[in-house]
């Protein structure tokens, strides 16, 4: 399989985007780099930006390998692509609203009915909720892969749309930080776009999105707590944009008001940026066993009283199996041409696609419907022949809850490894915000997988990560 | 203010500074023990340790005899602990990282480096052959922790509500090192007879002062040999001497001004109360009350002050 490399051209030269940056590498000594890269961790270490992994020991906590080589984008790739993400982010907005109203897209036979109303992910508590400026998914996490097209050239796919609760920006923004801190002379050899303004941005969305007629809202972010996985940047976010860091326990609701239990006695919240999952935010409606959530927000949020960010049952549009229909809401809602492709999926619950699938499972990559964080897929090309056979098993007992796709070959790009610097692959994860209009700051998280040959990403996984530099020409 | 961030912000600070307090109290016992001594002396002085955190119970459930290594460990950096200060500076850190949003980065950092570097301190064998580096280091990092919030911290409840936790477990601190140091002489006052037991009356005196950076400032004020007495009101009720009761209960009364809400009037009040008797309080007073039975009522008042603080505030 070949790989496209961002740095690299087939003959062996550098892409003229990596040119200058090539030539300030050559002239670094591995004794000076290995120095940043210790400096690096120890800062990380102090700061606190950290994660914890599930299943690990109790709390453990665990910086994601940061490694200094950037990934860089040209203007013109970016303008593209950013064309292409609004676009999507906005035809599934449009989708949600559709779908918890009128659902012409349905009616149309667009988007077969048993794939929305068959799902665990459509929630009827929303049918006929109006939201402020139709919005749902107010920050959106776009997955982009790039790969090799026939043409030779790279190509930007998407992956997959997250659109309940996307993390990763805060790594996006430290990572920058980072980078300013151990190579300021880079940053005037490159007109690097800069992403710092995140806060602001998002800031101002939820400030867009709060009730009607509510002047000044009080906007705060919701988390599960210190214990949870993505604390750090719930934490990070709440500091960045001023505003307090709630649990479920320091909210109630009284006369389908939200409040928060303040020193100075309860104070009413507008908006909740909520890091919590659908299930857990109100034992009323949801799992009644839920001690993260506050009970009764479900009634303030129908009354229109207080706004969630993203909204309740958003996951109907990013479920794996509503994927293969996104360029088809794109040209049904918008009645434009989507910019960015697809990756071609096979859906297992149809009887053809099933047979295809289990014939060539060593060449597939197969996920799990409902799966996040790379937990439950299968690479075929990388698993062993029991495996696969296992796998096989899962597949025929449930064909719905499984997808699969060509393993794509994902671009790879130079980075520290143990032996020196060696190719790895990445992707691109940037962050889409939705208020009254839509906006991007320019960059996004890339995910570099540390492992040689590994095509999993993801920082449960042992994936790492690197500064986006988006060039401003 | 969240109820919630507050709670978290007044313990961080109690936990910081009563790991301060403890590796104050243990610098001074380790250099203590150094001078030539009856055995039975260091005994009573290791147990007196215990004492002051209430830990005698604990510990001879735990680890049997008094033992000077076993008691250090117990309070160094023993987990199962709570007063040991790996417990509190965890603790601290624990409170700090669950609601780094209300606090600077500056703190932050320097809370969440303490918790760091204190963990690979406590496993060298450097421990043993020179404990009182580590008890240095505590109060360094302990300094440097207020001076950050105070250099960096914008004044608004956030800052208040640390300043109340720093200063009303300083109070609780000071008030239980000198009921347990003036029982150790026992009749209060007048416990040793002969050259020998004078000398040893100084060494003891003086170590209470130094655990508490008083004994330069003893040597300022007083111009004099030391005395218990002096060593009380230095102690109680000097409030320009910044770990006596006095100077603890101002700050606290003070800060707790800045943040009163609907239903704090009477933790106010009492808080007052407190703080005026300290400022126009006598020694002769007290000493007719018995200073045991004096800190005893103390104590409990301080600890009524907490009591009335959470539920006012923390609780919500």
């Amino acid at each position: 399989m070949r790989f496209y490399d961002e740095m690299a051209t087939e003959g062996g030269g550098v892409r003229p985007h990596y040119a200058q940056y090539a030539q300030w590498l050559a002239q670094q000594a591995p004794d000076a780099i290995r120095a940043k890269r210790d400096e690096a961790e120890l800062i990380f270490r102090r700061v606190g930006i950290t994660f914890t992994v599930y299943g690990d020991e109790a709390g453990a906590e665990r910086l994601i390998p940061f490694d200094l080589i950037p990934r860089i984008i040209p203007a013109a790739e970016w303008k593209y692509l950013e064309a292409g993400l609004k676009q999507r982010v906005c035809a599934l907005n449009r989708f949600l609203h559709d779908v918890y109203h009128e659902q012409e897209i349905l009616k149309a036979g667009i988007v077969p009915q048993p794939q929305v109303f068959g799902n665990a992910q459509f929630r009827a508590e929303m049918m006929g909720i109006d939201l402020p400026h139709q919005v749902y998914a107010h920050i959106a996490g776009i997955d982009i892969v790039r790969a090799e097209n026939p043409a030779g050239q790279g190509e930007y796919y998407v992956l997959e749309d997250n659109l309940r609760v996307p993390s990763g920006v805060s790594y996006m923004l430290e990572n920058r930080r980072m980078m300013m801190r151990l190579f300021p002379e880079l940053f005037s050899l490159y007109p690097i776009a800069p992403v710092a303004h995140y806060p602001d941005s998002l800031l101002e969305k939820l400030h867009d999105v709060a009730p009607p007629g509510v002047n000044d809202p009080t906007v705060v972010v919701l988390t599960p707590g210190m214990y949870n996985s993505a604390y750090f940047e719930h934490a990070f976010l709440a500091q960045q944009m001023g505003v307090e860091l709630v649990e479920g326990q320091d909210l109630f609701v009284r006369d389908d008001f939200v409040y928060m239990r303040t020193t100075q006695g309860p104070q009413r919240v507008d908006v909740i940026y909520r890091r919590i999952d659908d299930d857990f935010l109100d034992p009323q409606v949801f799992r009644a066993d839920s001690a993260l959530g506050c009970a009764g927000l479900m009634r303030a949020y129908r009354a229109g009283n207080v706004n969630l960010a993203n909204a309740i049952g958003t996951g109907i549009a990013d479920d794996k199996s509503l994927y293969p229909y996104v360029p088809k809401m794109i040209e049904f809602y918008l009645g434009e041409k989507p910019l960015l492709a697809n990756v071609p999926t096979h859906l297992c619950r149809e009887p053809e696609s099933l047979a295809y699938v289990l014939a060539h499972l060593p060449e597939l990559v197969v996920k799990e419907v409902h799966g996040a964080g790379g937990y439950g897929m299968l690479v075929g090309p990388a698993a062993s022949r029991e495996q696969i056979a296992a796998f096989a098993d899962k597949i025929k007992a449930h064909p719905d809850h499984y997808i699969a796709q060509p393993t794509l070959a994902l671009s790879t790009c130079p980075t520290y490894v143990d032996a020196g610097i060696a190719p790895r692959h990445i992707d691109l994860r940037p962050f889409v915000l939705s208020g009254k209009s839509v906006s991007i700051v320019p960059g996004g998280l890339t995910r570099v997988a540390l492992t040689e040959g590994s095509l999993v990403v993801n920082s449960s996984q042992g994936g790492g990560t690197k500064d986006t530099w988006v060039l401003e020409r | 203010m969240l109820s919630r961030t507050a709670d978290h912000l007044f313990w961080m600070a109690r936990y910081t500074e009563r790991a301060e307090n403890t590796a104050r109290m243990l610098d001074v016992q380790v250099q203590t023990v150094l001078l030539p001594q009856p055995a039975e002396n260091t005994q009573m002085a290791w147990a007196g340790l215990l004492g002051i955190s209430e830990l005698i119970g604990d510990y001879t459930r735990q680890h049997g005899a008094i033992d000077p290594e076993r008691v250090l460990d117990f309070m160094v950096r023993d987990p199962a602990n709570p007063s040991s200060i790996l417990s509190c500076l965890r603790a601290a850190r624990e409170n700090a990282r669950a609601v780094r949003g209300a606090i600077t980065s500056e703190v932050w950092e320097t809370v969440n480096q303490t918790w760091l570097e204190l963990q690979r301190m406590v496993a060298s064998p450097q421990l043993r052959r020179d404990p009182g580096s580590l008890f240095e280091w505590v109060k360094h990092r302990s300094h440097l922790s207020r001076g950050v919030t105070s250099g960096t911290m914008l004044q608004d409840e956030a800052y208040h509500f640390l300043r109340i936790g720093t200063f009303l477990e300083r109070a609780d601190n000071t008030a239980r090192l000198l009921d347990v140091k003036f029982h150790a002489r026992q009749n209060d006052f007048h416990g040793s007879n002969g050259a020998r037991g004078q000398e040893y009356d100084f060494y003891h005196w003086s170590g209470v002062l130094r655990s508490v950076s008083g004994f330069e400032v003893y040597r300022k004020v007083y111009r004099d040999v030391i005395t218990p007495e002096r060593v009380a009101e230095l102690l109680i009720l000097r409030a320009d001497m910044p770990r006596s009761l006095a100077a603890c209960m101002r700050a606290v009364a003070a800060h707790l001004r800045e943040v009163a809400n609907p239903q704090s009037a009477e933790t106010q009040r009492r808080a007052g109360l407190l703080n005026a008797e300290l400022q126009y309080g006598r020694l002769d007073d007290i000493l007719d009350t018995g200073l045991h039975a004096y800190l005893t009522h103390l104590l409990e008042r301080i600890n009524d002050l907490g009591a009335g603080i959470s539920q006012d505030f923390l609780a919500a």
